[in-house]
């Protein structure tokens, strides 16, 4: 009897568990489809990103690492050939039609070639790459520093972003661009890169130039980049979430 | 403690209540004759677990279930451990991924350290999909990285919150010398603890009032080892903290080292809570339950007051 009571005891409870296993899984799936609850989950990017910035100097650099850490195969992720006419076009021409505007809220909108962002001088860094997805590799990379171009544009005291454009478009015709914030512009190891260990940056990697931004994970760093805008808000650019990946629900801030 | 402490009657079908008193001279003849003493399995309530201590194992409840499926989610997107700074694919400690044999089936396999193991249906390849970790296992069940990683953040913070908070009362409290540190007398035991457990033999009386060695020891690594390794392999994954403090990618040796000890820290957890909960089960589970949603917990004296028989 005692043995039997116990026995109904165990069931009862296995069951509980079962159930409730079940009904907070499903929960977390109901949630997760409602927009109250992930605009919960949201606010800690904020949080993260004030924390961060706050124990972070502003011009601590990431770590640099030697030629014989350098990856053997790095991973070209995303869009690894943007497919557009006119970017084969630049292909063929060797980028040589190719400028990279800087537009907006700036005194003094510009327009670099190829040619003579390769002039301007480079700053050449060996550092990790660390994708969202987890995986990491080590690059060496060698390009203008971003802080440089945006001396020469003076931005506005109101612009508050710089949007990189880009080449690329997705199977469903959406543009991929991307944005930080201005004050990370000026970090010494943000650069525009037009070499990935001592060579020309191949078309995978993001030719001509890919932004490197070395503090944040992998999807900021923009490939194939047209054209930079200065602007206040984010809104009404894209999704007006700040990038392609952010439009999807990845955070602004990937300092994390 | 002492006022902490109070005696409840002994209620149950066939035993005597403590209530009713008993002419002396009763006593005095009932020691007299054979019979035996009226049984006294006492049962005293402690107060066992402070209010902030209470709230914060609960909350740590969800927290911990929900950062282990939305890492789960999160290791799916990469289904691959290394060493080091890098991750080189041909490197890997391990790796769950989905295969095609040659009769063109699927198959889940997991790689660990060269050797593999075919874990079709559980990792690698499950209901009729090529993923790591099955869905019932991940939050949220689908594959969905971006959303995997909202959750995770969120709920690691709340997790880090209510760990600082409670470490701070924990110290303050004295709940860490008092309770959870094991004084000497513990580790010399340790032998006849280890052969009670194997017996499941649980300690009753005074012994039941307080944690004995497996518990401190169990809950002293989880506390001061294993949750502040979770926490600093998680940061040292973060490009930013790297960039402030960089020794942490030198004590944990590289990004993918500190990911991988990340994951080894959450299998710890696992098996942690496994048998948290199957000894709060085995050692009386509504007693236990109670104990940490009210406080106070039932110990049981089995044997004191009754008269040994010379």
């Amino acid at each position: 009897m005692k043995y039997e009571r116990a026995m109904e005891r165990r069931q009862f409870l296995k069951g509980t568990m079962g159930a409730a296993t079940i009904m907070a899984l499903s929960g977390c799936d109901n949630l997760t489809q409602s927009t109250w609850f992930p605009s919960i989950l949201n606010k800690a990017e904020k949080l993260t990103e004030r924390v961060q910035r706050a124990v972070t100097p502003a011009n601590a650099l990431a770590k640099e690492y030697g030629e014989a850490d350098i990856s053997k195969v790095f991973p070209a992720n995303g869009n690894t050939d943007p497919g557009t006419g006119q970017y084969a076009e630049h292909v063929v021409q060797n980028f040589s039609e190719w400028t990279l505007e800087v537009v907006g809220l700036v005194q003094t909108p510009t327009s670099w070639s190829l040619a003579a962002l390769k002039e301007l001088p480079s700053r050449t860094q060996i550092t990790r790459h660390d994708c969202v997805e987890g995986w990491s590799a080590i690059g060496k990379w060698t390009g203008v520093p971003l802080g440089d171009l945006m001396r020469h544009v003076q931005p506005m005291p109101n612009a508050r972003y710089a949007v990189f454009h880009c080449a690329d478009v997705d199977d469903e015709g959406i543009s991929y661009y991307e944005s930080m914030a201005v004050v990370d512009c000026y970090h010494p190891q943000t650069i525009l890169a037009y070499e990935l260990n001592g060579a020309p940056l191949d078309v995978p990697h993001g030719a001509p130039i890919r932004l490197r931004f070395e503090r944040q994970l992998g999807y900021k760093h923009a490939k194939y980049i047209m054209r930079i805008e200065l602007v206040e808000s984010l809104a009404g650019i894209g999704g007006g979430k700040g990038g392609y990946w952010e439009d999807q629900g990845y955070e602004w801030y990937a300092g994390i | 403690m002492a006022s902490l402490i109070e005696l409840e009657e002994a209620i149950g079908p066939g035993e005597q209540s403590l209530s009713i008193p008993e002419p002396p001279v009763l006593v005095a003849q009932s020691n007299l004759t054979d019979q035996p003493a009226p049984s006294f399995p006492a049962r005293e309530r402690v107060y066992r677990h402070r209010l902030p201590l209470r709230i914060s194992h609960w909350l740590n409840v969800p927290c911990l279930c929900i950062l282990i499926m939305s890492g789960l989610q999160i290791f799916n997107a990469h289904p691959a451990l290394y060493w080091g700074e890098r991750s080189d694919r041909d490197q890997a400690l391990l790796s769950i991924r989905p295969m095609q044999t040659e009769s063109g089936e699927m198959k889940g396999v997991t790689t660990i350290l060269g050797r593999r193991f075919d874990t079709t249906g559980a990792l690698g390849y499950s209901n009729g999909s090529g993923r790591a970790f099955p869905a019932w296992a991940t939050v949220p069940s689908a594959r969905w990285l971006a959303m995997g990683r909202q959750w995770h953040l969120f709920f690691a913070w709340v997790f880090v919150i209510n760990g600082l908070l409670f470490m701070t009362y924990a110290v303050i409290s004295r709940h860490v010398t008092r309770d959870l540190a094991p004084t000497g007398k513990d580790l010399r035991g340790i032998g006849k603890a280890v052969k009670d457990h194997l017996l499941f033999r649980h300690p009753v009386g005074e012994e039941a009032k307080r944690y004995n060695v497996f518990q401190k020891l169990a809950y002293a690594s989880i506390l001061f080892v294993v949750a502040p390794l979770i926490v600093l392999t998680g940061l040292t994954m973060s490009p930013t903290i790297d960039t402030a403090f960089p020794w942490l990618l030198t004590i944990f040796g590289g990004r993918q080292a500190a990911r991988t000890i990340h994951f080894l820290a959450c299998f710890s957890f696992v098996g942690f809570i496994v048998i948290h909960v199957l000894q709060v089960i085995l050692t009386g589970f509504l007693n236990n339950i109670r104990s940490m949603v009210t406080g106070w917990f039932v110990v049981k004296h089995e044997h004191e007051g009754v008269s040994h028989e010379v």
